[in-house]
């Protein structure tokens, strides 16, 4: 009696299992549902994000976009709504980590019940997601910083860079390829002339800018791969009424920038769109739950306006160059981060 | 009949730690000017002494917490709550006048010297375990009044990021700041009665304490000035820099610290004046700017740094003992 009653029920339980299965394979609703997930609540950078998932969303059709985040930037907030996106049998999470290795098991036990799961901006380890997508890579930000300077300067001229601290893995890797850009034949009547490092504090940037004006008298552009040496540079220029004869460029916050790109301190500056992370990232999630793509290595999933997104090693893929601001866009972008 | 001769002279006034400091300032300047001509641009100096003014006025208020045999290591903390405090109420009232923003940082600046000087005065703990405490504790509240963000250039007012900039009789308003910090905490450490109980608590507490001097009342003085001056210079570093970020001022304890010995401040407390800590700023002043300025390497100059300032410092001891032996022969003979 006992053996028949527990038989009874566990069938019931596989029964019902196969069924809770089955409607999902049988009755598709038609819409894909995925989420994007950001790092914490009220953070215009991730709004900017869901604006692009947005986007994409509306050139894919068939797909609905809901943006998700804890209240506060931690790991365990994020473990918690990707469990009840894991219950809610969602298809697709993007998901900027608070912690890279902290939300694998979790990403794991998503991806288990079928769930596509990559990360953006700030990525989760290998294991954790199928794709991992960066803004962009060393290669194109060291490229592109060079080539900003050089329009500014006409490609002529000295050109030096004012760096974060002397041990600043990603800004040594970009002034690497800072390097090897000037070598090319454009660039024959400029000079890099000298890397120094503000380390990523006001003053002693502030101190390192003026110190490569005095040293430099032909000095045409200061480029800084970092905000805070960027916001630095640019004052110390307009102190000393070289606005115009030293331009300055690098990667900054838009926000931050905004009162020295409108006075014509710094007429350009690059930094990764937040609005291109989203878009790029609801293309690919889509491409995955379709099953057009799996995410190997040197795929190429293609994405809308951005072109096609090369897979590399580890699930890891580059975007783009970085998004250029300049007079014309960048009151635009400061309201978003 | 005094000795009147050249030779004697230069004995006496090497003797003395400020003329020895002034010196070796020379020596220095000497291969720097020639190995980079516009350094002694008087474009180049203004720049350095505008570099300074800042760390000389953290400098003194340092001075005479050092003065009372104790040290202050908030400075930096100070300056960066005092400097996104005064950042973010010109954010958020951009017609308030700069020098109104200069008292509200003192004003702030003197509340958290007063915490420190309480604690060290009635809590009977260190100086230094309380302010490397509150060096956590301050650098904490930057974070929690900012919540994260920065102030920058466009959002504050033309006037506040003017102020320090602007000039009267060619000089900058921050230089004349500081030369009027310099000048008052000189009448005060050498003709007022407090000033002077600060050198005979620092000197010899227990002979001050019998002579009446209120120890609890000085140490709770030196922090307080401390404090002040910290909020002035937060006032002004936001405006100089044209931005507060929650990490600014980090480390700033070291150059202020760095600045007081070198001007030949007694660690022990008790001995040293305003003029050897203005002196010691102006020295620290010449190495940082000269060193970037003469084509060395980035990654020679900390250590360059760190090895002309143990150098001057060697030098100063040395006068010291030379002081002492003379004074030991003077009593036997």
């Amino acid at each position: 009696m006992k053996k028949t009653l527990l038989f009874v029920l566990i069938m019931t339980m596989v029964l019902g299992a196969m069924f809770a299965q089955g409607t999902k394979d049988v009755a598709p609703t038609g819409e894909k549902e995925i989420i994007i997930l950001g790092k914490s609540m009220g953070n215009g950078f991730f709004d900017a994000v869901f604006r692009g998932s947005e986007e994409a969303a509306a050139e894919l059709g068939g797909i609905k976009t809901t943006y998700m985040a804890p209240p506060q930037a931690t790991a365990e907030g994020q473990i918690e709504i990707i469990e009840t996106l894991i219950a809610q049998r969602v298809d697709g999470i993007a998901i900027s980590a608070n912690d890279a290795d902290a939300l694998i098991p979790v990403a794991k036990k998503a991806m288990a019940a079928g769930i596509k799961v990559i990360s953006y901006d700030s990525g989760i380890s290998v294991g954790g997601r199928i794709v991992d997508l960066l803004p962009s890579n060393p290669e194109l930000i060291g490229r592109q910083q060079v080539q900003l300077a050089a329009e500014l300067t006409d490609y002529k001229g000295d050109i030096a860079v004012l760096s974060a601290s002397a041990q600043a893995t990603n800004q040594n890797l970009w002034i690497e390829w800072m390097k090897e850009e000037v070598k090319e034949a454009d660039y024959s009547n400029m000079e890099l002339v000298e890397v120094v490092y503000g380390d990523d504090a006001p003053d002693k940037s502030y101190r390192e800018a003026v110190s490569l004006m005095q040293k430099y008298p032909d000095l045409k552009a200061i480029i800084c791969p970092t905000t805070v040496g960027l916001l630095a540079t640019a004052q110390a220029v307009k102190d000393a009424g070289k606005t115009g004869v030293v331009e300055v460029t690098g990667l900054g916050l838009p926000s931050e920038m905004k009162g020295y790109i409108l006075d014509g301190t710094c007429r350009q500056m690059a930094l990764w769109n937040p609005i291109d992370l989203g878009y790029s990232s609801t293309y690919i999630l889509n491409g995955l739950i379709e099953g057009t793509v799996d995410g190997s290595t040197g795929e190429e999933i293609p994405a809308g306006r951005m072109g096609a997104i090369k897979i590399e090693e580890n699930g890891i893929a580059f975007m783009s160059t970085p998004y250029v601001f300049n007079k014309d866009n960048i009151v635009e972008f400061a309201e978003i981060y | 009949m005094p000795d009147l001769s050249f030779s004697s002279f230069v004995k006496k006034a090497l003797a003395r730690r400020e003329a020895a400091l002034t010196l070796l300032l020379v020596v220095i300047l000497v291969p720097i000017t020639i190995r980079s001509p516009q350094f002694l641009s008087a474009k180049n100096i203004s720049t350095i002494l505008n570099d300074m003014a800042i760390l000389s006025i953290v400098a003194i208020g340092e001075f005479y917490v050092i003065l009372s045999n104790g040290i202050d290591l908030s400075v930096g903390s100070i300056i960066a709550f005092t400097g996104m405090a005064t950042g973010m109420i010109n954010q958020a009232n951009p017609t308030v006048s700069p020098i109104l923003l200069m008292f509200a940082g003192m004003g702030i600046g003197m509340v958290m010297g007063l915490f420190n000087g309480v604690l060290v005065a009635y809590g009977k703990i260190p100086p230094i375990i309380t302010t490397l405490g509150t060096v956590n504790i301050y650098r904490g509240l930057t974070f929690l009044l900012s919540g994260g963000t920065w102030v920058t250039a466009h959002e504050m007012s033309e006037s506040y990021i003017a102020f320090p900039r602007n000039t009267f009789l060619g000089v900058s308003n921050l230089l004349w700041i500081a030369l009027l910090v310099i000048a008052v905490f000189y009448y005060f450490s050498r003709y007022s009665r407090t000033g002077r109980e600060v050198y005979a608590i620092g000197g010899n507490p227990t002979a001050a304490k019998f002579v009446g001097v209120n120890e609890n009342r000085v140490r709770v003085v030196v922090f307080l000035i401390s404090g002040t001056l910290c909020g002035l210079a937060g006032a002004l570093w936001t405006a100089r820099y044209a931005s507060a970020v929650n990490e600014m001022a980090t480390g700033f304890e070291m150059q202020a610290v760095a600045a007081c010995v070198l001007g030949g401040v007694n660690f022990a407390g008790g001995s040293g004046g305003i003029i050897g800590v203005v002196l010691g700023t102006l020295f620290l002043g010449v190495v940082t700017n000269a060193l970037p300025v003469i084509y060395l390497s980035v990654f020679w100059q900390t250590f360059v740094q760190g090895l002309i300032i143990l150098i001057a410092l060697t030098l100063n001891t040395m006068s010291d003992q030379r002081k002492t032996k003379k004074l030991l022969a003077q009593r036997r003979g």
